[in-house]
């Protein structure tokens, strides 16, 4: 019998490296898997890189795991806010390195890795900074920048209920990147709020189907 | 020589009343978000959040707020019956894929061909952040901007090519700011609204790029 389900966030956690990448879902704090987070800060791995659409608000969460030194590298695309003092006291000192992606294109680079695809081309940066340095092509007379996918070791995520084959679904605008993310981790790890019987979700409305998923933990 | 500006609230209504029903709308981050006040209740228009909202609705009740349901600025907002979540993925490709038909944001400066400079000033050591402006800037179907008429130090944000950092290319086809309403078509810039007792040389005088009257 198949059980994704697990008792213990640390059970899970503990496969996340020294040098790992890590998905962390979340728009703010909709859908911030913030009880996996403070189970990765004492699980202790380091010189992480983080992939997360921001880099943490006021002191907890993102920022709590900024704060405790582990973190490298942020692939974000919005990393100030009106409260990231953490990230911008790191990044002022020198004390994190940043690459700043377009929100879509980390949204299509993340979906780019879990269909298999080898690269893509969007419009998103064209004439741009960050498309410095990249390949570009004029398609159909429109130009566009070529990405490439971004990979994960680890996505850890927030859903709101699960079931043991790993399906999904979401709670309002806390789904964001969780669904993609979680197709794109080589290890997928979802934080839900309520673990249900096979069969109590509805087929029809599973967001994230199990196949993405490998472990679910009840929080 | 004295003319009466136009308010952040009037700018947000000149805007509101070029919004068609049935529009499939993206409002950025700052002043544009004010636009939704001034939508008629009694028509539909479809707001759209690029963290995955489509049918975005107003600010709750403070009991209602919801950590879950908050817009693009993470504010707390509401979701129309017949509003529906979605995915990144799914968010952006509708802004990407073009169809969004109008996004409203705010800018640093406007180029007279239509370039767009809103997500970074350009100052040494400044932390960067871009969010969804890029992808919004190069896909919804118009793009219109929202902004003040010249800097705190009175410098001129429409200009004749952008000194601040790209965010899109020729991609702004409408400019309204506290003294007109401005298109950037083929011909070049034209004036389509003024404030009452403003003359066509004081609106050129801070405006760095030449503008076309009717």
């Amino acid at each position: 019998m198949i059980d994704k389900t697990i008792l213990s966030l640390k059970e899970a956690i503990i496969k996340i490296k020294d040098g790992d990448t890590v998905m962390i879902g979340g728009f703010g704090n909709a859908g911030q898997p913030a009880e996996l987070i403070q189970a990765l800060i004492e699980h202790g791995a380091e010189n992480l890189t983080i992939i997360s659409n921001n880099a943490g608000n006021g002191y907890h969460g993102l920022a709590a795991l900024l704060k405790s030194g582990k973190v490298k590298k942020m692939i974000c695309s919005f990393p100030r806010q009106h409260d990231s003092y953490v990230f911008d006291e790191l990044y002022l000192a020198g004390n994190i390195e940043l690459e700043l992606v377009p929100q879509g294109n980390l949204a299509c680079r993340i979906e780019a890795t879990g269909s298999g695809l080898g690269a893509i081309f969007t419009p998103t940066g064209y004439g741009t900074s960050l498309a410095e340095g990249k390949e570009t092509r004029e398609i159909n007379g429109k130009h566009y920048v070529l990405e490439y996918p971004l990979r994960a070791d680890v996505a850890l995520i927030k859903a709101y209920k699960g079931d043991r084959w790993g399906n999904l679904v979401y709670r309002k605008a806390g789904r964001n990147f969780g669904p993609i993310m979680a197709m794109a981790a080589e290890i997928t790890i979802a934080q839900v709020q309520e673990t249900l019987l096979l069969g109590d979700l509805d087929p029809e409305h599973i967001i994230t189907p199990g196949i993405f998923v490998q472990h679910v933990v009840q929080v | 020589m004295s003319y009466i500006t136009r308010s952040q609230a009037e700018m947000a209504q000149a805007v509101a009343i070029d919004i068609q029903e049935g529009s499939y709308v993206n409002l950025g981050i700052g002043l544009p978000t004010q636009i939704a006040n001034y939508l008629p209740n009694d028509k539909d228009y479809f707001l759209h959040s690029e963290n995955g909202l489509l049918g975005m609705g107003p600010a709750p009740d403070e009991i209602e707020e919801d950590e879950d349901l908050i817009n693009a600025g993470k504010q707390y907002v509401t979701l129309l019956r017949g509003g529906s979540y979605f995915h990144h993925g799914d968010s952006f490709a509708m802004m990407r894929g073009g169809h969004i038909d109008l996004c409203v944001l705010g800018a640093y400066q406007v180029a007279a061909n239509g370039d767009l400079a809103n997500w970074h000033t350009g100052k040494e050591g400044a932390i960067p952040a871009v969010g969804g402006a890029m992808d919004l800037a190069i896909g919804a179907k118009k793009v219109y901007v929202m902004m003040t008429h010249q800097t705190k130090s009175g410098h001129a944000k429409i200009v004749k090519s952008l000194t601040f950092p790209v965010t899109g290319l020729g991609c702004i086809n409408r400019i309204y700011t506290e003294f007109a309403t401005i298109d950037i078509a083929d011909e070049g810039l034209k004036v389509i609204d003024m404030v009452k007792g403003m003359s066509q040389e004081d609106l050129q005088a801070i405006t760095d790029a030449p503008l076309i009257f009717s």
